[in-house]
């Protein structure tokens, strides 16, 4: 194991994040980003492909690394887009949830701090969550939507690329109580 | 005892696991009940929807009223840098420009959607977009127009350049809208010629007509409506053109341009009560162009008749009432010579007979400053018939210039005074 690779596994020690997390803050940070999914798409074309509520759920998987935290707040998050959306209250749930346990499963094992790693994850993640809704939609909804790979691969990318930013923005807010 | 405890690790083991589970199971059974009985979670969606769209719309409204003059602000401080001295008066006329612009382009949009409100059938409720749907495709918008105003789930959206999508759910304040162009959405369509009908149905901006045969004929660049097969659209709204038209194994391949862009449009309106129309022979384009209107009908009131210009006119319009007096066709075998001799039953109704004779003493002041004539003899030559009473008409203002002097007759001034 090379010195860079122990450095990306290397894990810090975080402090429990129930004294000090801020739920209020949580809650007004999770509202924007869905007013930003629901907005900005009007204010900036072009920009339907970004997943602010999936960055957020990524971003607390990944610094919270509890499970069970990350997973309860994906769940909220998805069905908070849910309930904005035209499709049935659970599919962005189902989704998020999953997104949400595995990031803070993964985010045990490595550097979370480590920008690369962010980047990396993010276009995981992003590639995961829309996969696995796709999949979902033709399953359990029986609606043949057209999986464009590229396109999401693309979209991807675009995410993790706005990522490594917003993820400092919320280091700084200190939201996640690592 | 080593049971329970067995049973105790493995929870205590798996327990985010198993929580895992119960929550995905748990949202499983929530959509397949959604599914299942075509019920929704009411409750929740109004709770989002009214927590989130009355923020966009203030968001919006603080845009509109906002960006436009921050924009035009750094625009003219780049412009300062380049050129301030000569360039200050010239920022500030664009900048107002700009504005004046913009005021005029939104009361042109709202000009426009009131004139289409006005000239469609159907009863229709002005909405502006708000927001996106949070689903990733992307093909939903939210309007500021709810069930307070009217708007129920079901109900059409379009503009006036072409349809926009249907409403799926209708909250308080806000209404959902699925666009046109998501793939679960299919609008019944009519070409204009012909009125062959098919199926529209999109992926994003690609846009299909589906089920018209080979054999049924559809140029390029012809017109589709909505059908009115759908139960959404009226009939008769404008759909798009035909991009190209080809021929596939059973059914033609068509793709449409559709012509009411439903992910740009700011401003919609909502089909609370939509009436079928007919399906108009010329494109919207060319009913769009304004015309001027037709000129106004002639001010002589009474029945509108030919214009004899001529004697002979008059006198070839004599034969003819003639000969439809007696029953006599010009021309055809067997016919009877008319007597031209004979006059006229009522030479008064015949077109050819000017006004003033028919009706000389009824509106004195309105007759034309022309002197009355004799009625025509119908053969030149032949005798005269009794010479009518000159009506006591006033006199014209005009120059006399004495009787009408019967064929040969030499011409010299009338004697003073004038006979009764």
């Amino acid at each position: 194991m090379t010195e860079y690779s122990e450095q990306l596994l290397k894990k810090p020690l975080r402090e429990g994040w129930l004294n000090r997390f801020q739920v209020l803050a949580l809650l007004a940070i999770t509202l924007v980003a869905i007013i930003c999914q629901f907005y900005l798409p009007r204010l900036i074309p072009n920009i339907e492909f970004l997943e602010v509520p999936l960055l957020l759920t990524i971003y607390f998987g990944l610094m919270r690394q509890n499970q069970l935290s990350a997973l309860f707040f994906g769940a909220f998050v998805g069905l908070a887009q849910d309930s904005l959306s035209h499709l049935p209250l659970g599919m962005y749930g189902i989704a998020k949830t999953l997104v949400g346990y595995f990031a803070a499963s993964v985010g045990v094992r490595f550097d979370v701090d480590n920008g690369f790693v962010r980047f990396t994850l993010t276009f995981f993640f992003f590639f995961f969550h829309q996969f696995f809704y796709w999949i979902m939609r033709r399953a359990l909804l029986g609606q043949i939507v057209p999986l464009d790979p590229q396109r999401i691969l693309l979209q991807a990318l675009l995410n993790a690329i706005v990522a490594v930013p917003l993820f400092m923005i919320l280091d700084r807010m200190n939201l996640s109580g690592s | 005892m080593q049971e329970p405890r067995v049973v105790e690790a493995i929870l205590s083991r798996y327990r985010n696991l198993i929580i895992l589970a119960i929550v995905i199971v748990a949202q499983l059974l929530l959509v397949a009940w959604q599914v299942r009985t075509s019920h929704d979670v009411r409750l929740i969606r109004i709770w989002a929807v009214t927590t989130v769209t009355p923020l966009a719309g203030v968001t919006e409204a603080v845009r509109r009223n906002t960006i436009g003059f921050l924009e035009d602000y750094f625009i003219l401080l780049d412009v300062r840098e380049q050129n301030r001295k000569l360039r200050q008066d010239n920022d500030r006329l664009k900048m107002e420009n700009i504005y004046y612009r913009n005021q005029l382009t939104t009361a042109e949009n709202s000009r426009a959607l009131s004139a289409f409100q006005l000239q469609s059938a159907s009863k229709t409720v002005a909405a502006r977009i708000i927001g996106n749907g949070t689903a990733s495709s992307a093909q939903v918008v939210f309007i500021d127009r709810g069930s307070t105003s009217g708007v129920a789930k079901g109900m059409a959206v379009v503009t006036p350049d072409g349809i926009v999508g249907k409403v799926i759910a209708a909250y308080p304040l806000a209404s959902q809208v699925l666009l046109v162009t998501d793939p679960t959405f299919s609008v019944g369509v009519e070409s204009q010629k012909a009125h062959i009908h098919g199926t529209l149905t999109c992926n994003g901006s690609n846009c299909v007509v589906d089920y018209i045969q080979n054999e049924e004929k559809v140029d390029p660049g012809e017109w589709f409506y909505t059908s009115g097969e759908d139960r959404i659209f009226p009939r008769g709204f404008p759909v798009g053109t035909a991009a190209s038209v080809k021929s596939g194994e059973f059914m033609k391949d068509i793709h449409l341009n559709l012509s009411g862009a439903p992910g740009a449009a700011d401003e919609v309106l909502v089909v609370l009560h939509g009436v079928h129309q007919l399906i108009p022979d010329t494109p919207p384009e060319q009913r769009m162009t304004q015309s001027l209107p037709a000129p106004p009908p002639d001010a002589t009131p009474g029945p509108q008749t030919p214009k004899l210009a001529t004697q002979a006119d008059k006198i070839k319009q004599q034969y003819v009432d003639i000969g439809q007096e007696q029953n006599h066709a010009y021309g055809a075998i067997g016919s009877n010579m008319p007597n031209y001799n004979k006059p006229p039953a009522a030479p008064a109704q015949s077109p050819a007979q000017p006004e003033t004779m028919s009706k000389p003493a009824a509106k004195p002041a309105a007759l034309p400053a022309v002197r009355a004539v004799p009625p025509p003899s119908g053969i030149l030559g032949a005798r005269k018939p009794a010479p009518a009473k000159q009506p006591v008409t006033e006199k014209p203002s005009q120059v006399d210039n004495g009787p009408v002097l019967p064929l040969g007759a030499p011409r010299k001034k009338a004697p003073a005074p004038p006979q009764p």
